[in-house]
């Protein structure tokens, strides 16, 4: 008997080489993966020179320049001028300085940034929480033409959304939305809804009526049933459909550039511009790009617990 | 408290009837089960009473107040489901409490009668366990809870033991009457396990395709079953049925089986010659060389108390519930003797039992 023991693997235990395995390829490919995002980060604290020399350096002296650059404007003074100046007051006046430069003011970055954020979490907001509405009816209700319907909402995603283009900019232009934050919400609410209503149903789907069913003999409305029953047993469904969002109004390129210039220019289209400033800004972009990720870095940790939690395996037994 | 009235129930989905026609009574305090396979309608009356339903036709009363198209949640009723239902993400303290929070109930009360449904139903000791790592009896329990802290009008419960393991089953069945018997409220428990509906029920109602084939307590559903399905559906082994060939008279008081004089309950109408099925329960059956109904030993199944004896007649197989310590050959040739007070003549064609004064006992007492 116990050699048998010793000699059967079982199915669900991975053995240990298996595991070896497996580990290495996770490991691997986050290597991969995490490359690009190093030598981002890496050429965000390099200096103009070091940025851009070849072979390219890895062990190089740290500096702020590029964050200092990303943050202002700066405009070429002489030697004298800058001699006659009081002393720097902060790192980056000191380092303006060494270039023989001054800063005239901060850059446009923040700003764009705020967009960024008003406009990806907006739309993300709407698109989550419209998908959630219509899945619910969906999946509960028998909607007339249902089947029609959701043929329908995924058949706006059946093209990219950039092959409508000239369209929307003519629609904008006439309906005043061109260059503004509410343009841009509604846009990428629109283009989201479609992924989060499919995603969103197969995830209420899952959930067991008796559930409502139950709160509703308790005494609940069937609004509070969704809210208070419904909701929180779909924050896995959710969170997941909230970072499909987010990525991508977080990163949408081609309508911002097309239809934001001014007032609302989300980042993405604004951080190209910096190369543009004196020379090419390599740094500059990288910071830019580097502060660029850390909102997405940080909701998705927010709700890594959500989208790991799986599907509960609850009170209701199948 | 109260009472349950379903008058002329029906509900169809598409061209599927699911309930036909259905009319019953759930007395105050009553346990009514109702009884029958998948599929026929019983749970679907269920939903009905509970609002979670509306019927195509027909009336429903809560205590002589028609509720038929009243919302769920304003019917005051609580519902057990099958799968139980509790609350994933909220612990069992909340789940028990939820039913009261939507009244408004305060919080100082809403704890002091979680307590006390809890020691109830001795669950007091997991109350702020997560639901999700709880056994099967004990969230049956807790779902039990869920049910009985709002002191509702009625309960009703959709196959509440399913899900749990055979052994358990029984010990629930007892803690599920004797919970009835401490709170008396009205129930209304669905399930297709006929010693659930006859251990805990004071009536019964057999359901098969959508149709109340009998509804009476569990007494007169054993002993006069009104047609030939609930005779079949209800006992272990189900009762048997010899056929024969005849007419009836009304006051006759023997059949003729396979040319063999049968003593029967005395007949109480008029039946055309037909196809005619003679229903006799196993523990109804002795052994006894006089008798001239005679079989052949086929089978026999030791169950410790006594045994059924498979024995092959004319007329068909005939199992036999009797004394556990006569032993038998197979092949051996018997003679069978029926208790002739408890037969029952059924008609083949329609299923239905012939009136005779086996059944006139209902009506007088």
């Amino acid at each position: 008997m116990s050699s048998v023991n010793t000699a059967a693997h079982s199915v669900v235990e991975p053995t240990p080489t298996a595991k070896r395995i497996a580990g290495t390829i996770v490991i691997l490919y986050a290597l991969v993966t995490m490359i690009p995002l190093a030598w981002i980060f890496l050429t965000s604290i390099k200096s103009p020179p070091d940025s851009i020399s070849y072979p390219p350096k890895v062990v190089f002296t740290p500096t702020l320049e590029g964050f200092c650059n990303l943050f202002t404007t700066r405009t070429r003074q002489t030697p004298d001028y800058i001699q006659a100046l009081p002393p720097p007051t902060g790192t980056c006046d000191e380092i303006t300085r060494g270039r023989n430069m001054v800063i005239a003011g901060p850059s446009n970055y923040w700003p764009r940034f705020g967009n960024s954020l008003l406009i990806a979490f907006g739309s993300t907001f709407l698109a989550v929480s419209l998908g959630t509405l219509a899945a619910y009816g969906f999946s509960r209700f028998r909607v007339p033409l249902a089947d029609d319907l959701l043929f329908f909402i995924l058949s706006t995603r059946m093209m990219p959304p950039i092959a409508v283009a000239i369209p929307i900019y003519l629609m904008y232009r006439q309906f005043g939305l061109s260059d503004t934050a509410l343009g841009m919400i509604l846009l990428y609410t629109a283009v989201n809804v479609s992924l989060a209503v499919w995603l969103l149903k197969g995830f209420i789907d899952e959930i067991p009526r008796e559930y409502e069913e139950a709160a509703m003999i308790d005494g609940y409305t069937r609004l509070q049933a969704f809210w208070k029953v419904v909701l929180p047993q779909a924050t896995t469904g959710i969170a997941a459909t909230a970072i499909f969002c987010l990525i991508f109004a977080w990163n949408e390129y081609a309508f911002a550039v097309l239809l934001t210039s001014g007032s609302a220019q989300t980042a993405p289209p604004f951080i190209p511009t910096i190369i543009g400033e004196g020379g090419q800004d390599w740094p500059a972009v990288a910071a830019g790009t580097t502060i660029f990720l850390v909102p997405i870095l940080v909701f998705t940790i927010i709700l890594r617990k959500q989208l790991l939690r799986g599907i509960t395996f609850g009170a209701v037994r199948k | 408290m109260s009472e349950i009235k379903i008058v002329n129930l029906r509900k169809q989905f598409g061209d599927f009837v699911a309930v036909e026609d259905s009319s019953f009574t759930v007395e105050d305090g009553e346990f009514l089960a109702l009884l029958g396979p998948s599929g026929c309608g019983k749970t679907t009356t269920l939903r009905m009473i509970a609002g979670l339903e509306l019927p195509t036709s027909g009336k429903i009363y809560l205590d002589s107040e028609d509720v038929t198209f009243n919302r769920a949640s304003a019917r005051d009723i609580a519902f057990v489901f099958q799968l139980f239902a509790l609350y994933p993400h909220m612990n069992v303290r909340r789940n028990i409490g939820f039913p009261l929070l939507s009244q408004g109930v305060p919080k100082a009360e809403i704890r002091a009668r979680v307590e006390e449904t809890a020691k109830l139903l001795r669950i007091d000791h997991i109350l702020d366990r997560s639901v999700s790592g709880l056994a099967g009896g004990d969230r049956q329990r807790v779902a039990l809870g869920r049910a009985i802290i709002r002191r509702p009008k009625c309960f009703l419960m959709d196959e509440p033991l399913g899900t749990l393991d055979a052994e358990f089953r029984e010990v629930m069945v007892h803690e599920l009457r004797e919970l009835h018997n401490r709170i008396d409220a009205t129930t209304v428990y669905v399930t297709h396990d006929q010693h659930e509906a006859m251990a805990m029920a004071d009536k019964i109602a057999v359901m098969n395709h959508g149709v109340i084939e009998q509804f009476g307590t569990p007494q007169e559903i054993y002993n006069r079953p009104a047609s030939m399905y609930v005779a079949e559906f209800i006992g272990s082994p189900p009762m048997n049925f010899m056929r024969f060939h005849s007419g009836l008279k009304r006051g006759t008081r023997s059949i003729l089986l396979d040319a063999v004089e049968v003593a029967v309950p005395e007949v109480g109408e008029d039946v055309a010659p037909g196809e005619m099925a003679l229903g006799v329960r196993p523990e109804h059956i002795r052994f006894s060389d006089r008798s001239r109904i005679r079989g052949a030993v086929y089978g026999s199944e030791y169950l410790g108390t006594n045994q059924i004896v498979a024995v092959e007649t004319a007329a068909g197989i005939v199992k036999a519930r009797i004394s556990a310590d006569r032993s038998f050959r197979l092949g051996e040739t018997v003679g069978l003797e029926f208790n002739p007070a408890k037969l029952a003549i059924f008609d083949c064609a329609s299923g239905r039992a012939i009136a005779s004064s086996l059944y006139a006992e209902v009506r007088h007492g």
